[in-house]
């Protein structure tokens, strides 16, 4: 196991009120994020527990990537992670990034 | 930029029940945004057992539990995600059960409803696991006792099997579908066990007919045949509710004389196939490929009803 911390800044808050999320199942190839709007509008948090050892590289360009795309200002994400590939990762941080906006 | 959701444009009581996620299924279950959960996944309680092996734990630990209304009936209910390493039994995931069950003897609701997705006891705490299948049979029959009946649906892609399996026994009714599978072994623990000849568990049209929705419903050991929709298992789950019996020695001794009539009659069965046939199934290869519609007017045609024993 291997536990990744990232601490980003961001330009502005991720639009809407909902106080927490959840997408994805730990799974094969798959993971779970959660988010929760508990930090100051211009930081974001994202801590990554994952099975397979040695991909911190990999992860930071992914959460930057992320960061940079949707400045989730104001979230705390925690990610279980079952193994999944870098688009999948992607794919539930913008899913999860949704759900936080929706009325 | 302006972001707008996106407005899904197929009901959710559409969607297949065997593909949704545990949230998924409880969502579109109950009453529209009714459901409340309890310990919920910000709570993190995980497994303590999971980093000894390294690993990956779920914040939920794969069981999610909560409060929710069914046609306007007050209810509890339990998920089970499959896909979380198959929905087996740990310490939490169990206890999340075990305190939902005893919550319904103090807040009384009109039923709790269990959605089964599971593969039996996680291994990695199989002693916190077999404990919790103790302490949950035991609670429902406590909550049954109380007049409140306890409702399994079954239909998700690990099925109810081991220890799940004997939880289901003690639910009042079970509703399962095509996909669901309700068995205490499951087809690769009989094989590993007993040889391909005796179960050959690649062979999926036998799993299918040994431990499938259609035979279990034959047998009487499920009460109501869904399709695989969210919105066929609500409509299931909502007739189950009044139609529960009583839980007292009448109906136990019923159930009892069943079973003991039922191994007497299809004991030497070497095939579901042959129950079928002596249940008075004209085409007994047809079943299979029967719709849901075929499939419950078969039920009627058949010379025995309904019946509790599992």
């Amino acid at each position: 196991m291997e536990t990744l911390r990232f601490r980003h800044a961001t330009t502005r808050p991720l639009p809407g009120t909902r106080p927490s999320a959840i997408t994805g199942v730990v799974a094969s190839g798959n993971l779970e994020v959660l988010l929760e709007r508990n930090l100051p509008p211009d930081a974001c948090h994202v801590e990554i527990d994952t099975a397979i050892n040695g991909y911190a590289e990999v992860w930071a360009a992914v959460v930057a990537d992320f960061v940079a795309r949707r400045q989730p200002g104001g979230l705390t994400i925690t990610i279980n992670d079952g193994g999944a590939r870098p688009d999948t990762v992607s794919l539930r941080l913008a899913q999860g990034a949704r759900l936080m906006e929706l009325p | 930029m302006d972001w707008k959701p996106v407005a899904l444009s197929a009901s959710p009581l559409a969607q297949s029940w065997y593909e949704a996620s545990a949230r998924a299924r409880l969502a579109g279950l109950l009453d529209t945004d009714t459901f409340e959960e309890f310990i919920g996944p910000e709570q993190r309680m995980m497994s303590p057992h999971l980093p000894l092996f390294a690993l990956p734990r779920a914040f939920d630990d794969g069981m999610i539990v909560g409060r929710g209304r069914l046609d306007g009936r007050d209810v509890l209910a339990a998920a089970q995600e499959g896909r979380f390493m198959g929905g087996a039994f740990g310490e939490i995931h169990g206890a999340k059960l075990v305190g939902l069950l005893r919550a319904a003897l103090a807040v009384k609701p009109a039923a709790v409803l269990i959605l089964f997705d599971t593969g039996g006891v996680r291994l990695q705490e199989a002693n916190a696991g077999e404990t919790a299948i103790a302490e949950i049979m035991r609670a429902i029959t406590q909550v049954r006792a109380a007049g409140i009946p306890v409702i399994g649906l079954i239909g998700g892609r690990a099925g109810c099997y081991g220890g799940g399996g004997l939880i289901a026994g003690t639910c009042v009714r079970l509703v399962i579908s095509e996909g669901g599978r309700l068995s205490v072994s499951g087809p690769e623990v009989i094989e590993t066990n007993k040889g391909a000849e005796e179960f050959d568990s690649r062979d999926r049209a036998l799993v299918w007919r040994t431990m499938g929705g259609k035979h279990r419903r034959l047998l009487g050991a499920a009460d109501a045949f869904a399709d695989d929709t969210i919105g066929a298992f609500r409509a299931a789950a909502s007739a189950a509710i009044p139609a529960a019996p009583a839980f007292d020695l009448e109906t136990l001794e019923a159930e009892q004389a069943r079973l003991a009539a039922r191994i007497a009659r299809f004991g030497d069965a070497r095939d579901a196939t042959e129950i079928w046939s002596r249940l008075g199934v004209n085409d007994p290869d047809a079943v299979p490929g029967l719709t849901t519609e075929g499939f419950d007017a078969l039920l009627d045609s058949l010379p025995e009803g309904s019946h509790d024993a599992r």
